[in-house]
């Protein structure tokens, strides 16, 4: 009996090492697909990026051969002019910068000022509540905020808001060009006030969660100085989050650039670039949009190079917010 | 504990020293609440000017909570609340009319850990200075450097004023703090266990420092190393689940204490 337990013993202790083996070559296959499916994940990335450009490319080419460099610095939009189609993107891309730039500099101040009040001074009580209407704000499908801005927002703007504009900026030179009537119900104001009210939410709950992230201490020690909410919020919150802040402005201009349904239903789709704006005009993806279903032969490669510009410029953008960031922070020494 | 048993303050400053270091800062009947938890109970115990008050006692005692009563930097936190009285030059600091920026001002703090804001070393000063008085250029580097000298710092930092103050070493953070303190000129500093996250290099700079800020300010201090207690301060508070269980000469809380749970805690038996 005592032989068979120590034989078993034995069995069993030469057998650890080769189990160990086994295991650790089982262990070694799993490690090394898992190490392939991820990169294979990774490069489908790349992949699906360098297929969107190059089928861009591909569609564009017939009108960048037809326009070339002409097509980013010509107004006209004719695609049924005779003897050949003349297609310009400078009304797009004016109209697509215009009203994002519009939108940021109303929805960033507010976000914000909304993550703020969420984070230092609202009660616990309207906490929650608020927070949820904002993430219900992001819910909205895109459609909704542009009929809201067909049906509401934009008869009441050119009804009551932007006549009184007009009638304020009317005697000061320059403003009197950018604020300059007839109202309209369908206008490049509107479309950016609608794309704030869109972007609002992705500022806000970004702001909040990185404003979460600031150490109590932190904030404790310049209150304990006497700062103010503000100070506190100005020189130590927003600094020390600045990265996080400038990822969730940048996603949010992301969305600006490219949002689509609710601009086309509200911008009035011009072409025509004029300083004020109250005007209609356009964006790179309202144009697209409201034009791609009748669109053929050049008509139709031209929005394709309307799309490839839109890509273009977002990565301009995301670009330049890197560079800034990297300014930042070589500055700050941190 | 009951309050009977409670040393009172005022038994030790009747031996005169009364007259030499005046009352800055007057604690009477103070309670203190999270929520329905109470966590200071019946505190009563004066902090002296130019004297360094230590506050020791087993984690949980509220020797923090004291020190955080006494900026209202409870009111930051709802469900947080004082009655009693403190009173700063015999003014309320608990009453809810007081300015607290103003009170901040007057009554700084160091924290636990070091906390140098998000900017440059010359402007981890100059906020704070900045913030109650408007000065040219020259002045304002005068009294930055004047900061920087007053918490020992000036000599390592004076050729990069300009990097940021997260650079700088542990404890090179933390007399960055203590510069930014007092650079507003405030009347009293509560140091809440400045030295914990320090090693014992820094943390002998920072005791150093605070004996020499003790000629122009009221210093309290919260430590749990009682060797601390003892090298930096001249009175000391014992705390205890909530009460003041003894308050007199630091050396005699050391060496003649009177209560048997303070004798306990500084032998090391309990804590």
């Amino acid at each position: 009996m005592t032989d068979m337990a120590v034989e078993a013993a034995q069995v069993a202790q030469s057998d650890t090492p080769m189990d160990r083996a086994r295991a650790l070559s089982a262990f070694k296959f799993g490690d090394v697909s898992f190490y392939w499916i991820t990169r294979l994940s990774a490069m489908c990335v790349l992949l699906i990026l360098g297929g969107i450009i190059i089928s861009l490319i591909v569609g564009a080419w017939p009108a960048i051969q037809e326009f070339g460099f002409s097509f980013l610095f010509t107004q006209r939009w004719a695609p049924s002019a005779q003897p050949s189609p003349v297609l310009g993107a400078l009304g797009p891309i004016y109209g697509t910068l215009l009203t994002s730039v519009i939108a940021m500099a109303i929805a960033v101040p507010v976000g914000l000022g909304i993550a703020i009040f969420l984070t230092e001074l609202c009660p616990m009580s309207l906490r929650r509540p608020i927070a949820m209407a904002i993430e219900l704000l992001a819910g909205i499908p895109s459609i909704i905020y542009g009929m809201w801005g067909f049906f509401v927002l934009g008869p009441f703007l050119a009804n009551t808001i932007e006549p009184a504009i007009i009638a304020l900026f009317a005697p000061i030179p320059v403003l009197n060009s950018i604020f300059a009537g007839p109202a309209s119900n369908l206008s490049l104001f509107n479309a950016s006030l609608v794309l704030a009210i869109m972007v609002l939410p992705f500022i806000t709950a970004i702001s909040r969660d990185v404003f979460a992230t600031v150490p109590p201490v932190l904030k404790e020690s310049a209150y304990g100085m006497g700062c103010t909410t503000w100070e506190v919020a100005r020189n130590v919150m927003i600094p020390y989050t600045r990265v996080g802040l400038i990822g969730g402005v940048m996603l949010a201009l992301g969305r600006a650039l490219g949002e689509t349904m609710a601009v086309a239903f509200i911008i009035g789709n011009s072409f025509k670039i004029t300083p004020s704006i109250f005007a209609p005009g356009t964006t790179i993806s309202a144009a697209i949009a409201s034009e791609f279903a009748e669109a053929d032969g050049v008509h139709q490669s031209g929005l394709i190079l309307l799309g490839l510009l839109l890509f273009v410029l977002t990565f301009i953008v995301l670009t330049c917010a890197r560079l800034m960031l990297m300014r930042i922070e070589r500055r700050q020494g941190a | 504990m009951s309050m009977s048993s409670v040393t009172l303050p005022e038994a030790s400053v009747a031996n005169g020293d009364d007259a030499k270091h005046p009352v800055k800062l007057a604690v009477k009947n103070l309670d203190f609440f999270y929520g329905q938890t109470r966590a200071l109970k019946g505190i009563n115990l004066n902090l002296y000017k130019n004297i360094v008050t230590a506050f020791i006692g087993p984690s949980g005692c509220g020797k923090s909570t004291l020190l955080r009563v006494l900026n209202r930097m409870y009111d930051l936190y709802p469900g947080q609340r004082a009655t009693g009285e403190v009173l700063l030059d015999g003014q309320n600091v608990l009453d809810p009319k007081i300015d607290l920026n103003l009170l901040r001002a007057r009554v700084g703090m160091v924290f636990q850990k070091p906390t140098p804001f998000p900017m440059t070393i010359y402007d981890n000063i100059a906020f704070g200075i900045k913030l109650y008085e408007a000065l040219p250029k020259s002045e304002m580097d005068g009294r930055v450097e004047a900061a920087l000298k007053g918490a020992a710092l000036w000599n390592e930092v004076k050729d990069k004023l300009n990097a940021s103050g997260l650079s700088l070493s542990g404890g090179q953070q933390q007399r960055l703090c203590i510069a930014r303190t007092v650079a507003i000129k405030p009347e009293v500093i509560l140091f809440d266990e400045p030295c914990s996250a320090l090693d014992p290099i820094s943390t002998a700079k920072v005791e150093e420092l605070i004996d020499e800020l003790r000629s122009q300010y009221t210093i309290a201090i919260v430590t749990h190393n009682m060797q601390q207690a003892a090298r930096v301060s001249q009175y000391t508070a014992f705390m205890y689940l909530g009460d003041l269980v003894e308050f007199d000469d630091t050396s005699k809380i050391f060496t003649r204490p009177t209560q048997k749970q303070t004798q306990e805690y500084i032998t090391g038996r309990f804590g």
